[in-house]
């Protein structure tokens, strides 16, 4: 495993740690793993899981608002940190251990290990992050072996202290697999160069990144046989994209989420899902109530942490995922989050329809859609677009402007066609990958 | 100066882009009495405040709404004295 500045080899983690005091000591702690690097946390996961009763895995964007409420609904008693994270984070009152790089020996792991419950927070496009309780057996259930493990090098955008990312770590740990973090402080193009170099079979990301990815030359360096995307909805545009720059490698995109665990992977390189994956199959069933996808599996977090905390599951076990779906001849498409609805007097609109309208245009990049306030109708839609080239001006403007609005016209009702079109030079992402709706 | 050009151009693009006919823009024209439809109507708003900076629409009563296209240019007139003022 690696990242820009260090890198170790699984094996040694058996006999070695990265924390200030032994592990063992650690024991039934209730533990919170506050890094600013990645890698630090990977090393902590790997020296605690089986003897803390609980990890929790702070995300690398904790707005400190909501480190409080995590201590206190987590019951932490402990953090795991580096010097970067110690700086600048108040952990009064608690037990502090130092993550460093380097390895120190440990005595085996007893024979009395515990199921250490692993917590994940929510991405949270909206609101504080929610903590999700899972079980190691859980994150690993959908975990099947690699053809050739050791020829096999991960590489992925995605941040390990999140679902997505957590499940490559699982699957490289397991492999065991090469596996090539990511930096939050790296261009993408160093990423990729990376990932190049290192020969990076298996690169996973979401949509977003992936668009971002594309807009690079060096992705010309990179030679992976497995593409996916999940975490996101992967329109039929990004999906022919990344076939068009990797012709060798096989595209997939999947559908994961912290609550709802692992649910399904698709693999002919369509948008949307086959409707006979709804329905019960070994170990997950899925259902599809008011629209919005519903997953009852053994991969699912088994409960919310915190005294106020509402129920993850019905009453059968389904976890309603918030995202909303329709069948149409057979197959699946995505509609996009039921939270992100715009209401254009009183027609609902769906943001994510109309950014897949705006992205098949071959000079879009990226769109994000997004509702603004307005005095007659309560909202009217508004779309901001990043494209592949330079930022057009004057008549350029204009006549893209006119081409894109065309291109709505003639797929959407007037009341979803954007009433006004921004051009930016980028869209910001969240620190889980996600394109962030809330930020200017 | 009258912001009366600005609102018929906008008016005008706004029906030609959303294909609706209009008649002739007089001034007792009953604007709901046209194809100009709410969502027309918001997208004028929309469109004003971006060429005039001015919303005389998110401040005021909705039941003193203007009806005619006489009205309309008076309400936006009144709202470029008052933010010249």
């Amino acid at each position: 495993m690696s990242d820009p500045k260090r890198s170790v080899a699984f094996a040694s983690l058996e006999t070695g740690s990265n924390l200030s005091c032994p592990p063992a000591a650690l024991a039934g702690r209730s533990v919170l793993i506050a890094t600013q690097a990645q890698f630090p946390a990977a090393l902590s996961l790997i020296a605690l899981d089986g003897l803390a009763q609980r990890l929790v895995l702070a995300p690398p964007d904790l707005p400190q608002a909501s480190l409080g409420t995590i201590l206190r609904d987590a019951e932490i008693d402990t953090v795991v940190t580096d010097a970067a994270a110690h700086a600048t984070s108040d952990f009064a009152g608690l037990d502090v251990v130092i993550a460093d790089d380097r390895l120190v020996p440990i005595d085996p792991m007893p024979d009395d290990a515990v199921a250490t419950e692993w917590v994940l927070a929510t991405s949270g496009t909206t609101g504080a992050p929610k903590l999700v309780v899972h079980t190691l057996e859980g994150l690993a259930g959908a975990i099947e072996p690699v053809v050739d493990a050791a020829a096999t090098v991960w590489g992925t955008f995605y941040d390990i202290r999140r679902y997505g990312g957590l499940q490559i770590f699982l699957r490289a740990v397991l492999g065991p697999s090469s596996l090539i973090l990511s930096d939050a402080d790296e261009a993408v193009g160093t990423f990729l160069d990376r990932l190049g170099r290192a020969g990076a079979t298996h690169i996973l990301g979401t949509p977003s990144h992936w668009r971002r990815a594309l807009m690079s030359p060096r992705l010309s360096g990179l030679a992976p046989r497995y593409v996916r995307l999940s975490g996101e909805i992967a329109d039929q545009a990004i999906l022919d994209q990344l076939k068009r720059a990797f012709p060798e490698a096989h595209v997939a995109h999947a559908y994961a989420s912290t609550e709802a665990g692992v649910g399904f992977s698709v693999d002919d390189g369509r948008a949307g899902f086959p409707a006979d994956l709804v329905g019960a199959r070994p170990g997950i069933e899925i259902r599809v109530r008011d629209e919005i996808l519903q997953v009852r599996s053994v991969r699912t977090g088994r409960r919310y942490l915190g005294a106020d905390a509402a129920d993850l599951a019905d009453s059968e076990g389904f976890v309603d995922t918030g995202d909303r779906v329709a069948v149409h001849e057979g197959r699946y498409v995505f509609l996009g989050r039921r939270s992100g609805l715009i209401n254009v007097g009183g027609a609902k609109v769906q943001p994510e329809e109309v950014e897949a309208v705006l992205n098949r245009h071959p000079g879009v990049s990226m769109a994000r859609v997004r509702g603004r306030p307005n005095p007659i109708l309560g909202s009217l839609v508004v779309a901001d677009i990043a494209l592949h080239g330079r930022l057009p001006e004057g008549d350029d403007a204009a006549a893209l402007s006119a081409e894109l609005l065309a291109l709505c016209r003639r797929e959407l009702p007037a009341y979803k066609v954007p009433a006004r079109l921004v051009f930016v030079e980028t869209l910001p992402l969240t620190a889980s990958g996600k394109l962030a709706r809330g930020m200017p | 100066m009258s912001v009366r050009p600005i609102l018929l151009s906008e008016m005008t693009r706004i029906a030609d882009e959303n294909q609706k006919s209009l008649p002739p823009l007089v001034d007792d024209l009953v604007m709901l009495e046209t194809e100009f439809d709410s969502l027309c109507f918001a997208l004028l708003v929309a469109g004003m405040e971006e060429r005039t900076g001015l919303d005389p629409f998110t401040e005021m009563d909705m039941a003193d709404l203007p009806v005619t296209v006489g009205e309309l240019v008076a309400l936006y007139d009144r709202a470029q004295a008052h933010a010249a003022a």
